[in-house]
């Protein structure tokens, strides 16, 4: 089999506040493939951001290894790793907190080609009107300002910031959370369509396994900064063998077996 | 538009924004209306104000017009306090953004410099500066500057500290953005609303200083301000108290209307922002 897209091993992390060491990460490994969907599962608290936070160099680990593409993504720095950026985007949680509150649309989409010379002076404003459609949104949003349009439209728009550099993987942290459910479908088909279409891995971080059993090839279950257990998503969600999988999974709403009116 | 029409509903704005306007009409009609060097001699000595139409508010000891000294002296006092405020808030805004993103090292040293201008009264530097440099216009104003930006500077730090850690930076970065473009075209922008508040307060003390400088003979020897006006009618303060009085009540009135202005233009944007 050829070499994993994304593999990390002996991630770990700890705050020092206040005097005391608080552990936010312990030995996390994981591996994540070529047009794969890699799901992180876990409560809150459980260390699930702050694996996006140190894959994304927001924030420097302790110990451990990441490496992407064959890189070691750890000892990149300055230069070398603004190079890199384009290989390994992010779509945020909030949508209303992502993005410049100063900045239209069209500026949004066209930073990374700009920043990366993805596209010559003039050909961009055409770039960004292309990278709109992919997202199904309307080229003519372009001159709106970021605040006048709808959160669901937000996170629309930072997927397509994530893909205009064509990214191999990019790591979605609680992405569909703060958006309403039905704008929650559309924007994981759209997940789902791009996929399809470019091979795009997703880091998929979230706390609802309903949400992770309809995009997720595997699973991997959090808890108190460690994994707890790596599967198939089917298994997992059929069979889960840790503690704090077996919670998630009987907190999952499900269709199949309504609420009996006894229980009530 | 709104916030034209919010701005219009307070008094004090309103009334601050009438004396600023009546002062940018004097500064900028004085060429027109007293066309001569204001310097020059126009009549007889120690005139009394409203005794002769054609020199309204008397003439001073040397025999200049009293109302030409204050049209001009407008100009000085309007292009002190502007240029150094602007300076002020400027300077300010870059060393509070630059200590505030880049933290650590280059932020202790930054504040560290912030620190020392601030321990020195803002009045002594202009004062050793103005007297080593020479008086001039440009001097006076690079004078007031350096004893100025020191809150803007902390003002912006404190604001860019807060902002850096939002989820919007940190898309920057993610999308490769080179540190410095961050800084200031990501960051500083948002930052400024708070800084732009101080500045009524620092065209004010600007205005303030230029006048006290002048007063001690360290102003442009070769402009009329009205801080110079003060101290040459000290002289005759007991025989002709109008000469003190007159370039006085200027410079007070010009004050509180940059004050009362600025206060309602804060008004109107915090209100807006509320709203928002």
């Amino acid at each position: 089999m050829s070499e994993p897209l994304l593999a990390v091993s002996g991630l770990s992390k700890h705050y020092r506040r206040a005097g005391r060491t608080i552990t936010a990460l312990d030995g996390v490994s994981f591996q994540v493939n070529r047009a794969e969907t890699f799901a992180l599962v876990g409560p809150s608290g459980s260390g699930k951001s702050t694996v996006a936070r140190l894959l994304l160099r927001l924030a420097d680990a302790d110990a451990g290894s990441i490496h992407f593409e064959g890189q070691d993504l750890m000892a990149l720095r300055g230069e070398k790793l603004r190079a890199m950026r384009p290989r390994l985007q992010m779509v945020f949680q909030d949508p209303r907190s992502a993005f410049n509150p100063r900045a239209t649309v069209g500026r949004v989409l066209d930073d990374p080609l700009r920043i990366h010379g993805l596209a010559g002076r003039d050909e961009r404003p055409r770039a960004v009107e292309t990278l709109l459609e992919r997202v199904g949104l309307s080229p003519a949003l372009t001159l709106r300002a970021i605040h006048e349009i709808s959160g669901g439209q937000r996170q629309r728009v930072a997927i397509a910031r994530a893909i205009a550099t064509k990214p191999s993987l990019i790591v979605l942290d609680e992405a569909l959370s703060a958006l309403d459910v039905s704008v929650r479908a559309d924007i994981l088909d759209l997940l789902v369509s791009l996929q399809l279409d470019e091979g795009i891995s997703y880091l998929f971080i979230s706390h609802d396994l309903g949400v992770v059993a309809r995009v997720a090839h595997r699973v991997a279950v959090m808890d108190a900064g460690a994994i707890a257990e790596t599967g198939e998503a089917r298994q997992i969600i059929a069979a889960p063998s840790s503690p704090i999988g077996k919670a998630l999974v009987a907190a999952m709403p499900s269709l199949a077996q309504p609420v009996s009116k006894e229980a009530e | 538009m709104i916030a034209l029409r919010r701005f219009l509903r307070t008094p004090e704005a309103v009334a601050g924004a009438l004396i600023l306007a009546a002062l940018l009409a004097m500064a900028l009609s004085a060429p027109w209306f007293f066309p001569r060097d204001p310097q020059s001699i126009a009549g007889p000595a120690l005139l009394r104000p409203f005794q002769d139409w054609t020199l309204p508010l008397g003439t001073d000891r040397l025999g200049r017009d009293v109302m030409a000294g204050l049209f001009h002296g407008a100009r000085a006092s309007l292009a002190v306090g502007l240029a150094a405020a602007a300076g002020a808030i400027l300077i300010g805004a870059v060393v509070g953004t630059l200590a505030g993103f880049a933290g650590g090292l280059l932020d202790e040293i930054l504040m560290r410099i912030t620190d020392a201008f601030q321990t020195v009264p803002g009045f002594l530097l202009a004062l050793a500066f103005v007297s080593v440099a020479g008086p001039s216009l440009a001097t006076v104003i690079v004078a007031i500057t350096l004893g100025a930006w020191t809150g803007p500077a902390r003002i912006a730090r404190a604001e860019v500290l807060s902002i850096r850690e939002r989820d919007y930076v940190a898309g920057a970065r993610v999308i490769g953005m080179h540190p410095l473009e961050i800084a200031f075209r990501e960051i500083l922008p948002n930052a400024l609303p708070p800084v732009l508040a101080l500045s009524s307060v620092i065209v004010a003390a600007a205005i303030l200083t230029e006048a006290a400088l002048s007063f001690l003979g360290l102003g442009d020897p070769n402009r009329v301000t009205w801080g110079g006006m003060i101290a040459e009618g000290r002289a005759v303060l007991r025989s002709a108290p109008y000469l003190s009085i007159i370039p006085g009540v200027a410079l007070v009135l010009t004050v509180l209307g940059v004050y009362l202005a600025g206060e309602g233009l804060v008004e109107t944007s915090a209100t807006r922002r509320m709203n928002a």
